[in-house]
């Protein structure tokens, strides 16, 4: 039989291999972040020519209402989507946290009560997810399909045609209130939470986990990952996460229907996908999801300014979604065949 | 006679490496020709570009002296070229006879797929292949030796002029393999051109009439196989003089660290023991599919056992998980690097310290400084080529990332490290890096299990030799006056004595 | 359906063909939607009687259509959200058509929902294939345009039974042999997808690249293509259940069919089409979707609140897909030859 033949035992002397080609500071002028947020600052810029009501900083706080929840939960949707999942069920979380919180609400419980209800729903809502996922691994995409049908009609069942409005006075602080001067309680927390995020993705062994198994959930499990536990955490800090966004838009409206942030999931994604971060897992970032929800909450409240209707804005956000993932692939198939040409 | 097909000066480069650099071959009509190579040398590569999967980046293809293009799969099977993959690439929830016909289904007159032809000509061909399978089964129900017949079957039922076999004798038992002979030996006769592809010299001997040996991704030697003795085929094909130079230093071998007892699995191996010793270096032979890595991965905690005992320093540990194992100090290297072993898109070291996140974070938080520094650590080690260590693994060529694989599992600090096929596709110079690192590692005290399909490797590399056979133990011997041939014979059931 | 007899008296499955491992979930469906009558059927006899069953099925037309292209895309391993979008817009398009020019044959906007459908589908499809974006990422982008070119078309109007022509609204009502032309129409797409997944070659692709697409690349199967071709069958079946929505409940407005997308999912669901591709059967997608139908039918006649029918379809599709997943799950590799050897000895 063969025998192999060695390489000549020269030993190789080492060449030191430096740690980064390119300082974080270059990387990020060719990223896709930049790219965002030269588009939030285009978009910034066309909305002030377009309507003189828009650099009024008043409107640019009450403008931050309108997407700070969504952007919320994207936040933590983030992570399930960078771990190689989808979690469809927010909106139907929102609904029956919501419900729950009405009824609460009518039995008598005060704000803060409420507050502890609308998180617990939501822990348990995102629970439920992790276990049908992380436990029996079931497929996200369906399970959540599932589950968001189920949520949101629990809380048709417990409401039908009727409305829930009566909140304690001081519970509409969380999605109308200000913490300092123009700042809002929701940006804030959205602020916070986002800084959050970013340190628990970018900086713990939590985050370096759930980007390995969006990537490669085989080598993550090989590698020792509690494949599992962390598919599961996620799942229960989104459903935590939408929790949150049901006190707040509860709060806001001042009142719950069934109905309740119906189609909200899609919003959600399109920030996550818009954000950069890849729809079958394993890269984004948290920075990426903070200036694509800014460029969301900019391009709704600049098409509202100009009295566009809701569903043309769905239009311009269903067509950005798919051209700001089409054109960098375009660009770069482009690219190649012009570099091999 | 007349070439019925010519590759010219044929190159292929993927990022980084050069797969194919004006590669020649030739093959006429009712011959086999040999194609040898070690492995990394570029045959699977070459079949592809036969297949049209890949497209050649220069060189040109004659079928029957005109010029051709494969620009896909398609247009290949066109050409009248059909393929045994090395890998069985078929269907698990279709049935074996609409896997031997997917994509070219005989149709009736209304051009619509005719299952009444499919099952009557699946069920001749299988009956020629002499293989006891059903062809209403569905595909997930069969062994892998049986899923190797039906790939052959497949291969088999379009009529081509040009058949290409990929080591299509790697999971077959030595009857099976005599049926595949007698096949070849009528495709032969019906003025085929056969590739074969093998790294069995006996067997290559046997049935080929024509030789080419690739090295490195070019064409070393080409000619009659009657004309070349072993030795002139080995000495091209590895390139310089065979010697006895496999690194294993002799080590002094301690006591058992990892002890296997009774160790089954519903489907996939069944009342496994052994003992794994400190500095040892236990070789584990079978054919592909005998079970040598489903046994691995479930005593790494991949999969769980339905009996047996698992021992480490003789106390007795239930590994349930990966994470368990490696907190025993058990570690798996796994065979397909690519999806098992590395996280391609992310960069080296976050692949180096991607089994002990632990040892370079604080409460949790990764610590930047100290992360670099151990995959500085085991760059080194290993001499590892990149050009920074934040870039991707997946940009690194094959013996590059297995460096950073196994830098991961040993950064874990282990006392016992299953190693499967751990040159596999890799080029000989990084081979040779891995042989060497594996004998300090046995020298440092280490108890190191290799799973090869590699002879030279077995026999140059391991202390004492495990042969798997079908799930089952068939045999255990010392290196002491091992040979390949009794190798061979226990791993394809030849030695019923040794049961 | 091609069923020949088996020849070897000692072989499992008893049918042979594409759909042979379905066989048994079908029969558990059946027995399912059996059952679930049976209990209507013990407090409410009327539920049961031909007359209701015919009209439950009637019901349940557009879903079963609907779901038979969206089975196609799931079994590539695809997915289509925009369907519900893509009735709302043919469905407004041929509404707007028929109310403004009455004298157009109604065979000529059957024609015009089928192409309009199929282009809706080829733009989903084309995307996937050719730009290689992730069909869920597309069809959720194309589901708020479509909804929202519905808009556009219409300028938020509703068109009203009135500005129908009476052929657009009787045709589909017409009686054929006790049934309405719609279940017919019905029973044609079931017959034709038979047809297509078990006996066409792109029928048999999409089984192959959804079960592997790398081995389907090995066998000359073009995968994208393939796949394109899935996302045109669903488009083109939900073209013409635009013109069946509209023609059916006799209303056109921009929210028709506003997430029936999830209804047509969880009838595949229920069905056992596999969200991971290559697994999935005409028989079963139909069943799934009769099951869906079925409760939806039920519930007013059991007295149960119709706003409990989105939280129980949402707990049979968590229960459904905990069933499939279960039975889909591999027990390892098969390597152990069992001991009384299935080879003849030597």
């Amino acid at each position: 039989m063969t025998m192999h033949a060695h390489a000549p035992d020269s030993a190789p002397t080492f060449r030191a291999i430096p740690d980064r080609l390119t300082s974080p500071a270059r990387n990020f002028l060719g990223s896709w972040e930049a790219l965002l947020l030269l588009v939030a600052i285009a978009i910034f810029g066309a909305n002030s020519l377009a309507s003189p009501y828009f650099l009024d900083i008043n409107n640019l706080s009450d403008a931050t209402f309108n997407f700070t929840e969504k952007a919320i939960v994207a936040l933590a949707m983030a992570f399930v989507v960078i771990a190689g999942e989808i979690d469809l069920s927010v909106g139907g979380i929102i609904a029956i946290a919501s419900t729950a919180m009405g009824a609460a609400a009518q039995a008598g419980a005060g704000t803060a009560e409420l507050v502890v209800v609308g998180l617990a729903v939501g822990a348990v809502c995102g629970l439920f997810n992790g276990l049908l996922v992380a436990r029996i691994g079931l497929p996200s995409i369906v399970a959540t399909i599932g589950t968001m049908s189920f949520y949101r009609g629990i809380s048709y069942v417990v409401l039908g045609d009727k409305v829930y409005s009566a909140y304690p006075t001081d519970f509409a602080f969380f999605g109308q209130g200000y913490t300092w001067g123009v700042i809002s309680f929701e940006f804030t927390s959205f602020v916070l939470l986002a800084i959050l995020a970013g340190i628990l993705l970018h900086r713990t062994t939590f985050g370096r986990a759930v980007r390995a198994i969006g990537n490669n959930p085989f080598a993550a499990r090989f590698s020792g990952l509690r494949v599992e536990r962390i598919r599961f955490i996620v799942f229960l800090m989104t459903g935590l996460a939408a929790g949150l966004a049901s006190v707040m838009l509860t709060s806001r409206l001042g009142s719950t229907r069934p109905s309740i942030a119906l189609g909200w999931e899609l919003d959600i994604v399109t920030i996550v996908v818009l954000g950069g971060i890849n729809i079958q897992g394993g890269a984004g970032t948290i920075p990426g999801v903070v200036i694509a929800a800014l460029v969301m909450g900019l391009v709704t409240s600049g098409l509202g300014l100009l009295n566009v209707p809701g569903i043309i804005m769905s239009i311009v956000i269903g067509a950005m979604l798919i051209c700001v993932i089409a054109l960098p692939i375009l660009l770069r198939r482009l690219l190649h065949k012009w570099r091999s040409a | 006679m007349a070439p019925l097909l010519q590759l010219r000066g044929i190159s292929k480069f993927f990022p980084g490496v050069k797969a194919l650099e004006g590669v020649e071959l030739t093959l006429r009509p009712g011959r086999v020709t040999a194609l040898i190579g070690e492995n990394g040398a570029g045959k699977s590569t070459l079949v592809k570009i036969l297949t049209g999967i890949y497209q050649p980046d220069a060189g040109e293809i004659l079928i029957e002296g005109r010029k051709v293009h494969f620009d896909t799969p398609e247009a290949a099977q066109r050409a009248r070229i059909t393929a045994i993959h090395q890998e069985t690439v078929l269907f698990d929830e279709l049935s074996v006879a609409e896997n031997i016909y997917l994509g070219h289904a005989p149709k009736n007159r209304f051009g619509l797929v005719n299952w009444a032809a499919i099952r009557a000509r699946s069920m001749a061909l299988l009956h020629s292949l002499d293989a006891p399978i059903k062809a209403t089964m569905l595909l997930k129900n069969l062994s892998i030796a049986q899923r190797h017949l039906v790939a052959i079957a497949r291969a088999l039922s379009v009529d081509s002029n040009v058949v290409i076999m990929d080591e299509p004798t790697a999971a077959l038992s030595h009857k099976e393999v005599e049926d595949l002979f007698r096949i070849l030996a009528r495709l032969k006769a019906s003025g085929k051109a056969i590739l074969f592809i093998s790294h069995k010299f006996e067997e290559l001997h046997r049935v080929a009439d024509d030789y080419v040996v690739f090295r490195d991704g070019r064409t070393i030697g080409a000619g009659r196989m009657a004309d070349a003795t072993h030795g002139e085929l080995v000495h091209m094909m590895v390139g310089r003089e065979v010697d006895q130079v496999f690194p294993k230093a002799p080590a002094t071998i301690g006591a058992a660290i990892l002890s296997v007892k009774g160790y089954s699995h519903p489907t996939e191996f069944d009342n496994i023991s052994f003992d794994l010793r400190k500095g040892e270096i236990l070789g584990v032979y079978g054919l592909v599919g005998a079970g040598r890595s489903e046994l691995c991965q479930s005593l790494f905690g991949m999969t769980h056992p339905s009996a047996g005992s698992v021992a480490i320093d003789g106390t007795f540990v239930s590994i349930r998980s990966a994470a368990d194992a490696i907190k025993a100090g058990l570690v798996y290297v796994p065979e397909e690097r690519g999806r098992h072993g590395a996280v391609l898109a992310m960069p080296i070291v976050e692949n180096v310290t991607l089994g002990s996140l632990g040892a370079v974070s604080q409460r949790g938080f990764i610590r930047a400084a100290e992360e670099f520094k151990l995959a500085r650590h085991y760059a080194q080690r290993f001499d590892l080529r990149a050009s920074s260590l934040s870039q991707p693994v997946g940009t690194l060529s094959g013996g590059n990332q297995q460096k950073v694989v196994i830098g991961k599992w040993l950064a874990t600090k282990p006392k016992v490290i299953f190693l499967d096929e751990p040159t596999k596709g890799i080029d000989i110079g990084s081979k040779s890096a891995v042989h060497a690192f594996m004998s300090e590692l046995a020298g440092q005290g280490l108890a190191v299990l290799m799973i090869s399909s590699e002879l030279p490797e077995i026999l140059g590399m391991a202390d004492r030799v495990l042969v798997m056979k079908e799930g089952r133990m068939a045999g255990f011997f010392d290196r002491e006056g091992l040979t390949a041939e009794t190798l061979v014979q226990a791993a394809t059931g030849n030695m019923g004595a040794l049961r | 359906m091609d069923t020949p007899e088996n020849t070897g008296p000692d072989e499992l499955p008893r049918r042979f063909g594409p759909i042979a491992s379905l066989v048994r979930r079908e029969l558990l469906l059946v027995g399912a939607v059996l059952v679930l009558l049976a209990l209507i059927a013990i407090r409410f006899p009327a539920f049961v009687t031909p007359a209701n069953l015919a009209s439950v099925f009637n019901d349940t037309s557009i879903l079963i259509i609907m779901a038979l292209g969206q089975a196609a895309v799931i079994i590539t391993r695809s997915i289509d959200l925009s369907v519900a979008a893509n009735v709302a817009l043919t469905g407004m398009t041929v509404a707007l058509l028929n109310a403004h020019v009455p004298e157009l044959p109604l065979l000529l906007l059957v024609a015009l929902a089928f192409l309009q459908g199929l282009v809706l589908g080829a733009v989903n499809g084309f995307l996937v294939w050719k730009v290689g974006i992730p069909s869920i990422v597309v069809t959720l982008g194309t589901l708020t345009i479509y909804r929202g070119l519905a808009f556009v078309l219409s300028g938020g109007a509703w068109i009203n039974s009135f500005q129908f022509s009476a052929g657009f609204l009787g045709v589909p009502r017409a009686e054929f042999l006790h049934l309405p032309l719609l279940s017919w129409l019905a029973v044609a797409v079931v017959a034709a997808t038979t047809l297509v997944f078990d006996r066409t070659s792109i029928g048999r692709a999409w089984f192959a690249v959804g079960g592997n697409p790398t081995a389907a690349v090995y066998a000359g199967i073009d995968a994208g293509r393939t796949r394109f071709l899935a996302f045109c069958f669903s488009g083109l079946l939900s073209g013409l259940c635009g013109y069946l929505w509209v023609s059916r409940y006799a209303v056109a407005y921009v929210d028709v069919a506003s997430g029936f997308e999830l209804d047509v999912i969880a009838a595949c669901v229920i069905g056992g089409v596999s969200i991971a591709g290559g697994i999935g059967s005409v028989g079963g997608t139909v069943l799934g979707a009769l099951f869906l139908g079925i409760i939806k039918n039920a519930l007013p006649v059991v007295n149960v609140s119709p706003f409990a029918q989105m939280a129980i379809s949402g707990a049979i599709i968590i229960a459904a897909v905990t069933l499939n997943t279960r039975a889909e799950r591999k027990g390892g590799r098969i390597i152990l030859r069992p001991q009384v050897a299935a080879i003849p000895a030597e």
